[in-house]
């Protein structure tokens, strides 16, 4: 068999985090009841128009700054005419001859090393609906809940070689678009979705192959699986001494294998012609220098003022700008309570296996910040133990509870009257003396014993340090 | 302009209608007579004019990014000639 | 006395002046359009009860000193069937929208009923606003009142017959290659297509977006300025609709004319138009001439590609504006069908009339790949040298005179059979469309059979107060001429 290289290139759809839709004012809140987010405009009434969301434009240039791209000053929007249920005005307001940005390009990190993906444009449009099939009547119905949501697509070079090429672009893109503040990227939610364009060629070609099209791809994992399972199906075309036909594949993931989508009727003639509904945009330099002297601090800057400013060894800052959500939630708290460290801790290690235990993201992190500030001040004024601490974070991470009055209510704080404590330690001395003659003889051992006794008499509410410094007054 | 049957079968498609044999032949017929006339744009030399779809230079016309619109799903399905749970109704969209 | 002989303008004082009350205005409206709509078929709806009701409210109003600046408060209107009036069927003249009820007025609508206007009906029309004639309406063909074996015109064919009927005082029109104009020329009667971006579009059921402008037709100039001076104005919902300072347009009528200069495109009096109209228009010029305008012939250049540049644009635009209608969220859709692809043809097929179906499919054609360079984007540097064309003419010129049509109203069913030869007869009017410019239609005297002929006067970007003040001028010596 000849060796084969994979070549990829990526269409990104990324829904932008504005508060309303591209070309209307109702509410890009994902769920609801079916059309409850909705209006005459973008459900394509007779009469209506568009009016353009100015945040799109800015959220796009954000996200064409931070990849390197260049800006198109003078843009605009045309029309990409279809018939389908899930577009109710027959056509998609998209940007054909002048997209917002264009040619930038991110840096990925692999175990190849490390190279530059190539962005080839990004251009702004709105989202189509929904379709849900029902069973009962044979019939789909239409909910347009997230038509005219604004969306970017980012088109990429065929620049990738390898699931891993993509997986790392995708995480970078992920990244820098959750940093900027443009989208939550939630790819559960379709806020991110990968359309994989893939051809194999034998090493060395200078030309492409035939590609195939899949699309709407929402998660890491079916991605990868995919472009693992179109590689091998290409190369064995092509070992039968067949062509590959240009189509475009539904991946599906339960099957771990594609299928070619029954090819629509009609050619594909999208007839894109100006928006004669929306006027032109022009990026001044002003507002150009504005957006981008407003570019947050993205996850490379972030993770070396981590090391530096917080003394936090450089894996732990990687692990936790890996998410924006963590990080933001790192500073918060840290910008509550200080001590990054202790801060750091609760993230990398308790966070972490709780939400490896519930199979969750750092996205999905619902606590406050308040709350873990809370129960470190907690800790740090002695007022409960850090066996305490575990099960109250647990009660934190879990139901995002206030950790003052949870102690509070629960009785979980120390016992610091040393009376009681004295007392309580006099009792467990009297009543296991063959301990304390083992401690008395040398063996160290039996003062762990003993506290250990104490601390299941006061039921965990009391210092560990106390009790063994009341312990060995009493012993020595 | 010759207007073929491939033509006319062609935009009829994109335009999403269904012609009987007879209305194939009166669009063959006008439409190659209007588009004839249309190719009569040709004697005017256009060398260097940049195409213009909007008269006046108006730019940069934007909505401030704040919720305006509250539920009216009554009011947009009332329309709708079959509608199912709050949802316009259509024939299955994959087999 | 006949009230409904008054202009707009006189039923809003008498209602002022209380010597007749809105409703009264509106049950004597109404009772003219039973008495004569059977025949002319100007409306598709008449709002009887709904139009009362409102009447008795904006009288209220008037009452309560609320409408004191509003001179057309209580006076009834007619809305072109192509503008939506939320609770009320808005139809397009299309049988696939046949029973479309808008849950949203358009703008223009609005400001209406903020001035206290009572819309009475809603008028017939070419479908979709495709057509010169009123012939293509699903409601039926509308005849012309001055003669019924002739048609009004069209699209806006409906208001500019019931306005030339008494049928309605005023009424708003469309117009996108000529719309508003030629049927206000075809029934002797006034319309203003303003410059675009003056009036709203939001809630105009599109036909072609860049070209479409929503215009009062009106008994007389006045009557045009005041209804205008009510839609007009900047409008957020409406990303096209240019901010001015050149609002106001009632309050300039009666001022003089003296020293403005008037240019003549000599293609306008060329090859084509009749020797009857020619006449009266070169008569109306002398007439402006005596008020102190100075009248010169000139040379208008690429103009004779306005046509096709024009179908190009606006066929163009229709496919993609018309492709909404499928079936699914509104109007009508096919009650026998297997399957998706079925519901979108036969629904479309059967639901839009042949002269809609043609424009969408030579837009289709336009705009397909390997045509688009040679059609759209050809047709849109047309539009650039047109428009160079007029604004060279404006730096020597404060209007530009010329007939409305070329010939007076064809007779019923003579148009349709050869669309390219219908399509020549917009040669004086889509022109203006494609720049953007204003023009008003007025009535400046009639031909042998007595079938009106329309003077149509152009004016620069927001000149609307020049072509208003010219038009009453030389509506004031015709009406001398008359008595």
């Amino acid at each position: 068999m000849k060796t084969y290289e994979t070549v990829i290139g990526l269409e990104v759809h990324v829904e932008l985090a504005t508060k309303t839709k591209i070309f209307c004012g109702c509410t890009t809140l994902f769920g609801g009841e079916p059309n409850t987010h909705c209006c005459p405009v973008c459900t394509g009434m007779p009469g209506t128009l568009p009016v353009l969301n100015g945040k799109v434009v800015e959220f796009a240039i954000a996200a064409g700054l931070a990849t390197g791209c260049e800006i198109n000053q003078n843009c605009k929007f045309d029309r990409k005419n279809y018939f389908y249920p899930d577009l109710p005005k027959a056509y998609q307001v998209s940007q054909l001859y002048l997209p917002i940005c264009h040619d930038g390009g991110i840096e990925i990190e692999t175990s190849a090393g490390k190279k530059v993906v190539g962005i080839h444009e990004i251009h702004m449009e709105e989202d189509a609906g929904k379709l849900i099939h029902d069973p009962w009547e044979d019939c789909t119905l239409v909910d347009y809940n997230r038509c005219g949501v604004p969306l970017i697509e980012i088109v990429s070079d065929p620049d990738m070689r390898s699931a891993e090429e993509v997986i790392a672009y995708l995480e970078k893109l992920k990244l820098i678009l959750q940093y900027l503040g443009v989208s939550d990227c939630k790819m559960q939610e379709g806020s991110l979705r990968a359309d994989i364009n893939l051809s194999v060629r034998e090493m060395g070609a200078k030309e492409f192959g035939t590609r195939t099209e899949m699309k709407n791809m929402n998660s890491f994992k079916a991605i990868a699986r995919a472009i693992e399972g179109e590689r091998k199906r290409q190369i064995e075309v092509l070992e039968y001494g067949k062509v590959i036909t240009q189509e475009t594949r539904r991946w599906d993931d339960n099957k771990d294998t594609s299928f070619a989508m029954r090819s629509k009727e009609d050619a594909q003639d999208y007839r894109y012609f100006p928006e004669p509904d929306l006027v032109p945009i022009v990026i001044s330099d002003e507002w150009l220098l504005e957006i981008e002297n407003r570019q947050p601090e993205l996850r490379d800057e972030k993770m070396l003022r981590y090391e530096k400013e917080y003394d936090i060894p450089a894996y732990d800052a990687g692990i936790i700008t890996g998410s924006k959500h963590l990080a933001d939630l790192f500073e918060e708290t840290v910008a509550l309570c200080g001590r990054p460290k202790e801060v750091s801790n609760w993230l990398m290690v308790e966070t972490m296996r709780l939400l490896k235990e519930e199979e969750k993201e750092p996205e999905d992190i619902t606590f406050s910040a308040e709350h873990l500030a809370g129960l470190i001040k907690l800790i740090g004024d002695n007022k409960i133990n850090r066996t305490v601490a575990k099960e109250v974070f647990e009660k934190i991470f879990k139901d995002n509870i206030d950790p003052v009055k949870y102690v509070e209510e629960k009785g979980l704080s120390m016992v610091s009257d040393e009376g009681v404590l004295k007392a309580t330690i006099e009792k467990i001395i009297a009543e296991n003396p063959a301990s304390v003659n083992d401690y008395r003889s040398g063996k160290e051992k039996a003062l762990g014993f003993l506290v250990g006794q104490t601390m299941k008499e006061m039921k965990g509410k009391a210092d560990p340090g106390a009790i063994n410094k009341i312990l060995k007054e009493l012993l020595d | 302009m010759e207007i073929t049957d491939k033509t006319i079968e062609y935009v009829a498609a994109l335009a999403k209608l269904e012609l009987t044999q007879e209305e194939k032949e009166k669009a063959k017929t006008d439409l190659g007579s209007i588009i004839g006339y249309m190719a009569t744009m040709n004697e005017l030399d256009t060398e260097g004019i940049k195409p213009m779809s909007h008269v006046f230079p108006i730019h940069n016309v934007f909505r401030e990014d704040v919720v305006e619109n509250g539920p009216d799903r009554d009011a947009l399905l009332e329309n709708a000639p079959a509608k199912k749970d709050g949802c316009f109704m259509v024939p299955k969209t994959v087999e | 006395m006949d009230i409904t002989k008054l202009s707009a303008l006189e039923l809003g004082k008498k209602i002022k002046e209380k010597e007749i009350s809105a409703a009264e205005a509106v049950s004597l409206q109404i009772d003219r359009i039973k008495e004569k709509d059977s025949e002319y078929n100007c409306y598709i709806s008449v709002l009887e009860e709904r139009a009362l009701s409102e009447a008795k409210e904006v009288q209220k109003r008037i009452d309560g000193g609320e409408l004191a600046d509003a001179p057309l408060a209580g006076v009834p209107i007619a809305v072109k069937d192509n503008i939506c009036t939320k609770g009320i069927k808005t139809t397009c003249g299309s049988k696939i929208l046949y029973n479309f009820i808008p849950p949203y007025n358009a703008t223009v609508v609005e400001k209406l009923k903020a001035q206290g206007a009572v819309i009475i009906g809603k008028t017939n029309m070419d479908e979709f606003a495709m057509g010169s004639t009123t012939e293509t309406s699903y409601f039926g063909i509308t005849k012309n009142p001055r003669n019924t074996e002739h048609v009004p015109g069209g699209s806006s064919g409906g208001s500019a017959a019931a306005v030339a009927a008494d049928e309605a005082f005023y009424a708003l029109g469309s117009d996108t290659g000529g719309s508003i104009r030629q049927p206000s020329a075809f029934c002797g009667v006034t319309g203003i297509k303003p410059t675009y971006g003056t009036v709203s579009r939001y809630g105009l059921v599109a036909y072609a977006s860049s070209l479409d402008q929503i215009g009062p037709i009106g008994k007389n100039v006045a009557d045009c300025a005041a209804a205008l001076d009510i839609i007009s104005g900047h409008d957020k919902k409406d990303s096209t609709s240019v901010p001015t300072e050149s609002y106001g347009y009632l309050k300039v009528l009666g001022e003089d004319i003296k020293g403005m200069k008037i240019g003549i495109p000599k293609g306008y009096l060329g090859s084509g138009l009749s020797e009857e109209i020619k006449r009266s228009i070169l008569a109306a010029a002398k007439e402006l001439e005596k008020q102190g305008a100075s009248i010169e012939e000139f040379d208008l250049e690429a103009v004779e590609y306005a046509i096709p540049a024009y179908y190009v644009i606006a066929s163009a635009e229709a496919s993609s504006n018309l492709s909404r209608y499928d079936g699914i969220k509104y109007g009508f859709r096919t009650e026998d069908f297997e399957g998706l692809q079925e519901v979108y043809k036969k629904t479309r097929s059967e639901g839009f009339g042949n002269e809609v179906k043609r424009r969408m499919m030579i837009g289709a054609f336009v705009l397909s790949s390997g045509y688009y360079d040679a059609y759209y984007n050809k047709a849109l540097r047309v539009k650039a040298l047109i428009k160079e064309g007029f604004d060279r003419a404006f730096d020597k010129y404060d209007i530009i005179l010329g007939p409305t049509a070329p010939a007076t109203a064809p007779r019923i069913g003579e148009s349709l059979s050869d669309p390219l030869q219908m399509y020549l007869g917009d040669i004086y009017t889509v022109s203006v469309n494609l720049t953007g410019l204003p023009a008003i239609s007025l009535p400046c005297g009639t031909d042998k059979m007595g079938l009106p002929i329309g003077l149509q006067l152009i004016g620069k970007h927001f000149g609307e107060r020049d072509i208003l003040k010219a038009a009453y001028l030389f509506e004031q010596t015709r009406k001398e001429v008359v008595l």
